[in-house]
Formats: C-alpha cells, sequence, structure tokens
C-alpha cells in the first residue's frame, strides 16, 4: 500500500486539524473563510484549551473536572496503529479546537455555493430548501428546519421524551447526563474516545421513558447546524426499560469545508426490554480522485444492553470520508439480549476504510447477528475487523457472522480480519466470509437489457447490499441506494 | 420490405484470438423468423453476442446495418434501447436484485430512450399481469432475485417474458430451446409465437431442429466455421435432419 498518497504529507494547509476554523484546504476553496477569530480557541490543545471550551459553553465544575481527566488520560495515549490504514502523521498542537458557530459566516445564497456540490445533492434528490442548509447557506430555509425540528420536540415532550443537543440535555438534564456520560465508552477506551472526551464540541441527546414506544424516526437531520459546529460530537442515547427508538444519524451529502478530523463519540444505553435501532449513512467528503483531503473519520460507537432481552442494532452505510475508523458494537450484558450490526462500506479511489464491530457476550443467552458488505473500487482499500468475544458466563451464547467482500476493478483490495475470543466450551460461533468480483456477464446482461454501465454496476451493487440496505429505515434505503451510485461514479469505463 | 438488419462480410473475435466469425451475411426484414442451426462451435454464440454488443469481442472486417444505422458504433445498452434484444444461452444470475425491480428498470430505460412516460409501479403491475399469462410463469418468479435459483427452465422461461415485456424490434434467441424438457419447450415455443409481430423479427439460434416444430421459421440458416454454408425456407430443416450438416462442409 506504499504507493497509496495517504502515506505523504498533503500539501500546505491541508493538515487534517487545520482547517478545523482556520478556512484551510477545501474550507477556503469553498469560501467559508470568515473573520471569527473572537470566537476561537487559541490554536493548539493544553489544558487552557480544555478550560476554554467548558467555559464558552457554560459547562457546570463536574463537566470541566471530566473533561480535564479525559485530557490527562489522553495525553498519555498515543494514536492506534493496529488498523490497517496509512494515516499521515496529525500534529495537534496545529490544530483550534475551538470555534463559534459558523452561523451567519457561510455563503449568503445558493448562488455562492460550489456548483458540483449543488449538482451532488441534486443527484441525491434532496430538495433545494435542504440542499441549501447542507450547503451552510445562511437563509430562511435553515432556520425553517430548526423550527421543524422544535415542532416534533413539543410532541415528544408530551410522551416524556428528551431529544436535544448535549448542551441542552448538560443545562436542563444533568443528573441523566451524569449518570450514562462515559459509562459504555469510557474516558480511555482508545485515544479519539479520550481526545473527543476531553474537547467534544456538541451532539445530541435522548432519552425514552419506561414503557414509551417512540413514534418517530429520530434524526440529527434536523439539527444539521448544530451538527456543523464540531468535529468532536458526542452523542448519548438512553432506552429505559422496555423502550424502543429509531435514531438516524448522518448525513447525506459531503461537506467539503470539514477537511479534517471527525472524532464523534457514540453511546447507547438499553435497558432491560428496551430496544434501540442505530442507522447512519455517512458520506463526508471522501477526498478527490488523487486521495487529496477528506474526511478522518475515527469514531467510537458503542451500545450497552444493560437488561434483560435488550436489543441493539447497528445499521450503517458508510461512502464517504479518506479514512474510516469505525467499529459500533455491543456489549451484551443483560441475559437474553441480542445485538446486531449490519454494514456497508464503499472505498473508491484512495479512501481507505476499517470498519466492523465488537461483539462482547456476557450475558447469558445472549445473541448476535454481524453481516458486513465491503465494497472497494479505484484504488480504494477495505478492511472488516470484528471481534466476537463470549464471556464464561455466557451460557448458550449464538453470533452468525457474514463477511462479504466486492472487488471493482483490479487495484482495490479487501480484507477480513476476524477475531474470535470464546472462553465458553458452549459457545455457537458461525463464520462466513466471501469475496467476489463484479462479473463482466453480470454487467453485460444488465446492459443487455438497455441500463447504462452506471445503472447496471449501481443495480449490481445495491443486490450485492441488500441484506443490509433492508435494516434501515425505508426513506434512508432510497438515499443509501443513490449514494451508493453517486460513489461509484467513474469507477467503470 | 426494407430491412431491420443487414449483415455484410461481418469477421470478428474475440479479443486477441482466431477469428469465429468469417464472414456473415445476412439480411433481417420486419416480421421475419430466421433459423440459425449449426453445430456446436460453429460461431453461433459468437454472431448473437457481437450483434448485442457484448464487451471482449473485436470485429475486423464486415458491417451491420440496424434500421440503416451502424449498428456496431453503438454501446451494447443503447443497442437493447434501440430495440435489440438477446435471450441468453446461459441467463446471468444477480444476487439481491429483484426480479421486478428489473425489468422495470429495463422497461422504462427503453421507453426514456423512445421519450415515452416511464411507468409507475401499479402500471408496470399491469402490464406484467397481462404477459404474465403468456408464459404460465409464476408470480413467486417474479418475487425472487434475477435467476437466482431459478431452474434451467424458469430461466428460459424469464428470458421470454422480458422479451414480451421489452417488445423487442429484433429479438435474438440463442439456443433457448437447450436444457427445456418437452412440456417447457412448448410453453416457451407457445410464449415466443404469441410474439410473433409483423413489426418484429426473430432470430433463432439453435442446434437441434426440434425447436422449428413448434417455431417454424420463414428462413433457415447454417452456420459452420464462421460461415453460413446454407440456407433455405422452412422444409429446409425437415432436410437436415435427414442429411445433417456434415456433407455442407465449409462451403466459401
Ligand atoms: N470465451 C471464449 N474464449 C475463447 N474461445 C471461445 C470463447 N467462447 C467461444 N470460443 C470459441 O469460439 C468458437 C465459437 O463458439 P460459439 O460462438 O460459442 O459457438 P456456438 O454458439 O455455435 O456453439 C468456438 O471454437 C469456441 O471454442
Ligand atoms: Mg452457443
Amino acid at each position: 500500500m506504499s504507493d497509496l498518497a495517504m502515506t505523504e504529507k498533503p500539501e500546505p494547509a491541508a493538515d487534517p486539524l487545520d482547517a478545523l476554523v482556520q478556512g484551510g484546504g477545501d474550507g477556503y476553496k469553498y469560501g467559508f473563510v470568515t473573520d471569527i477569530e473572537a470566537d476561537e480557541a487559541p490554536p493548539g490543545l493544553d489544558e487552557g484549551t480544555v478550560r476554554f471550551i467548558s467555559a464558552k459553553k457554560g459547562e457546570p465544575a463536574w463537566l470541566l473536572d471530566w473533561r480535564l481527566k479525559a485530557f490527562h488520560r489522553w495525553q498519555r495515549m498515543s494514536p492506534p496503529d493496529w488498523a490497517k490504514l496509512n494515516i499521515a502523521s496529525i500534529d495537534y498542537q496545529a490544530s483550534t479546537y475551538y470555534s463559534a458557530p459558523k452561523t451567519g459566516t457561510g455563503p449568503k445564497s445558493l448562488d455562492e455555493v460550489d456548483p458540483e456540490l449543488l449538482k451532488t445533492y441534486e443527484k441525491l434528490g434532496i430538495p433545494l430548501g435542504e440542499r441549501a442548509a447542507l450547503a451552510g447557506v445562511a437563509v430562511d430555509a435553515v432556520f425553517d428546519s430548526v423550527s421543524v425540528a422544535t415542532t416534533y420536540k413539543d410532541k415528544l415532550a408530551d410522551l416524556g421524551i428528551i431529544f436535544c443537543s448535549f448542551g441542552e440535555a448538560v443545562r436542563e438534564h444533568p443528573d441523566l447526563v451524569r449518570r450514562y456520560l462515559g459509562s459504555v465508552v469510557p474516558q480511555g477506551d482508545n485515544f479519539f474516545a479520550a481526545l473527543n472526551s476531553a474537547v467534544f464540541s456538541d451532539g445530541s441527546f435522548v432519552y425514552v421513558p419506561p414503557g414509551v414506544r417512540c413514534p418517530m424516526e429520530l434524526s440529527t437531520y434536523f439539527r444539521i447546524n448544530a451538527a456543523k459546529t464540531g468535529q468532536f460530537e458526542r452523542t448519548l442515547l438512553i432506552a429505559d426499560k422496555g423502550a424502543y427508538v429509531s435514531y438516524l444519524e448522518g448525513c447525506t451529502a459531503p461537506q467539503r469545508d470539514e477537511n479534517q478530523l471527525h472524532a464523534a463519540v457514540v453511546e447507547l444505553v438499553a435497558l432491560e426490554d428496551a430496544e434501540i435501532k442505530y442507522a447512519t449513512v455517512q458520506n463526508w467528503y471522501p477526498g478527490d480522485e488523487n486521495g487529496k483531503g477528506g474526511i478522518y473519520n475515527f469514531v467510537t460507537k458503542r451500545g450497552a444492553c444493560r437488561g434483560a432481552r435488550a436489543k441493539i442494532s447497528w445499521a450503517q452505510v458508510e461512502t464517504g470520508s479518506a479514512i474510516t475508523w469505525k467499529y459500533p458494537s455491543c456489549l451484551l450484558e443483560g441475559d437474553g439480549s441480542v445485538g446486531a450490526f449490519y454494514s456497508v462500506a464503499i472505498t473508491n479511489n484512495l479512501q481507505q476504510a476499517d470498519t466492523g464491530t465488537k461483539m462482547i457476550h456476557i450475558g447469558r443467552d445472549t445473541s448476535s447477528t454481524v453481516i458486513s458488505k465491503g465494497i472497494s473500487a479505484g484504488r480504494g482499500q477495505n478492511t472488516y475487523r470484528g471481534q466476537v468475544k463470549v464471556m464464561p458466563k455466557a451460557d448458550g451464547a449464538r453470533n452468525y457472522t457474514q463477511c462479504d467482500s466486492l472487488l471493482i476493478g483490479k487495484k482495490c483490495g479487501a480484507h477480513t480480519v476476524p477475531y474470535i475470543e470464546v472462553r465458553h466450551p458452549g459457545a455457537k460461533v458461525e463464520h462466513e466470509a466471501t469475496t467476489s468480483k463484479i462479473s463482466e456477464d453480470q454487467m453485460f446482461y444488465c446492459q443487455a437489457r438497455g441500463l447504462t454501465q452506471e445503472d447496471a454496476l449501481s443495480l449490481i451493487v445495491n443486490g450485492f447490499c441488500k441484506e443490509v440496505l433492508k435494516e434501515l429505515p425505508m426513506e434512508f434505503a432510497v438515499e443509501a441506494q443513490k449514494l451508493l451510485a453517486v460513489s461509484l461514479e467513474g469507477s467503470v469505463g | 420490405m426494407s430491412k431491420l438488419l443487414e449483415i455484410r462480410d461481418l469477421r470478428a473475435r474475440i479479443v486477441g484470438g482466431r477469428d469465429i466469425l468469417k464472414g456473415i451475411d445476412l439480411d433481417v426484414a420486419p416480421g421475419e423468423v430466421h433459423a440459425i442451426m449449426g453445430p456446436n462451435g460453429a460461431g453461433k454464440s459468437t454472431l448473437s453476442s457481437v450483434l448485442a454488443g457484448k464487451p471482449g469481442y473485436e470485429v475486423t472486417g464486415g458491417s451491420v446495418l440496424y434500421q440503416g444505422r451502424d449498428l456496431l458504433a453503438l454501446p451494447a445498452d443503447e443497442r437493447a434501447r434501440e430495440g435489440i434484444f438477446l435471450a441468453f444461452q446461459y441467463p446471468v444470475e444477480i444476487p439481491g436484485v429483484n426480479n421486478m425491480y428489473f425489468l422495470r428498470a429495463a422497461l422504462n430505460a427503453g421507453r426514456r430512450q423512445r421519450g415515452a412516460p416511464e411507468l409507475d409501479a401499479s402500471q408496470f403491475l399491469k402490464a406484467v399481469r397481462d404477459k404474465l399469462k403468456l408464459l404460465d410463469i409464476s408470480d413467486d418468479l417474479l418475487r425472487r432475485a434475477v435467476n437466482v435459483g431459478f431452474s434451467g427452465g424458469e430461466k428460459k422461461r424469464n428470458e421470454i417474458f422480458q422479451m414480451a415485456m421489452l417488445e423487442p424490434k429484433l429479438a435474438i434467441l440463442d439456443e433457448t430451446d437447450s436444457g427445456l424438457d418437452i412440456d417447457a419447450l412448448r410453453v416457451v415455443s407457445d410464449g415466443v409465437n404469441r410474439l410473433r409481430d409483423a413489426n418484429r423479427a426473430i432470430i433463432l439460434i439453435t442446434h437441434y431442429q426440434r425447436l422449428l416444430d413448434y417455431i417454424v421459421p420463414d428462413h433457415v440458416h447454417v452456420l459452420s466455421e464462421g460461415r453460413i454454408v446454407a440456407s433455405g425456407d422452412k422444409t429446409f430443416a425437415a432436410e437436415l435432419e435427414r442429411t445433417g450438416y456434415a456433407h455442407l462442409g465449409t462451403a466459401a
């Protein structure tokens, strides 16, 4: 993999963290540069930075202490190097860790937005108003969508469901936040989780009370502006006993102004008989055909099935980012709890993905299912890395893992790295893996029925991903299908 | 009657290989059914692949006009949208892609090309119901992934069903009869016969005379070693049945 451009230090000003607020990299190119010095932390990361962030957000002392503890842990840690990724070294001191929301600093109208970007939105079928929001245009349409969120919030409040920004949760529901923050992903879990714990900007908070079935899909989509405030989001989602919630995360459009590190943490807690479905469609900017730019997506996502019969399912469609490092996992603590991971990951051009899951069977009769579909095109490198661990007390634990890789072209790579650790003799662990190439016969068959090369490829790829796509909420599945097609553009012919 | 297809001295090979087609001449008018017979390895599938535009083949000489246009200049998908349909000798499986979904995508691709409005799900379903009766195809087959787990007979029936839906101007049926038992052969042949139309030409490729008992062609040709070595009317097939191909040799 030494021929990959990612191993080289990118052009000046394209340091992954540099563009955070400085307008480096693509942020500059697309006209998002604005003088916002007054609202920035000084570059670099030390205790002062953490205090600055916490003070800016008006946080209580306990949270500042929590951040500082995380920061001190982080100082003693080093970035993980076990993934099959080539990562240009990141200078964490050269970056800026706090910037005020960009509201009002973006382009004033759609005319000022890069037409290429708009074309992509159009291809994705995103309505005009939302396209404006996604491009960061400070027009009323954006705020329309904020008020939409507020409307839903009232409806949800009637059911006792809390759905708000992380910052708001800290102010309004400090007890819940304190009880669960860091309870699934400890601060010192890994380098990026520690970094996030120290400097996280904002994120989402969800609490569904006992026995309540959340009547609608919750989505960060409505709060796209808030999500843009930082690359260190923190999501905390709690389903109390017998509650049900389905959550959609992500932005299905390229975020060209955020050409840098994205280190989020997501924690899910499902109590007895609760069920959480968490779906992500990730399409951050992947960099150009030569591997310049793009997001480094280092995300820690984990759910704990804390009560008996709790269920957590992760579904993800990962098409963006220059580098994806992501292992949404389940801690199956409660007896009879159930974990699932459904994933589609695409790498095209010089994209790299190292993604998978961890299923940790702790309670009795716990079961987990893993379906992973990796698609590599161009010179993309795609690794499935998954761990199944069965602890000594997990009587009757079962896991089924199916890992399929699809190669498009000759220069890409697919890798499967399963770690199976079984400490209970009765555990039933199955692993199946396949690697196939898009066959010319399939392409020709489709073309002989009138489908263009692009449509044929998209059809075959969507078919390959079927088992995962059907786990996504309906409206998301349609978007995901279009996204797959867009992501693979230019990979044949 | 003006020609739908005019093949002149067509020579072709698999890229990098020796010529397989060594000078084919064939004229097909709308409404005509031409049978092309010949032993295994004669070049029948190569001819159909070249006409359909399969990648990996190289035309080394000659020309093909379709509706007066240079067919060989068009990519495969455009040929299909312009009304050329190839029923595959070995239909290809596409896992995870619903058969109906596939067919609708194909149908609408052709309609877009013609400037006709696309069919929505319910219009499409209605069209499907009408054609299903033609071929004794079960609903179940439509709900499955394209050709996945289909029996040999089901695959062939599905090809003809696609043909019925897509309503091509020129259908090339490559050994549609092979692997069919007598009942399936009858069903498929009935289907094809119902699709015979004054505006549609059919090229039937087979190496069994048996098929021609069910689908009676207007013309019969013998392809051998890359050339058409003999042609005749529908009675010619029966004659071949008696005499075989061997004596025809590889006449120039
Ligand atoms: N993929 C291939 N690679 C190399 N030779 C091939 C290939 N397909 C067919 N051939 C050769 O081309 C000739 C014609 O084959 P084909 O067109 O399939 O004949 P038919 O359909 O009449 O049985 C045969 O000699 C066959 O061996
Ligand atoms: Mg053949």
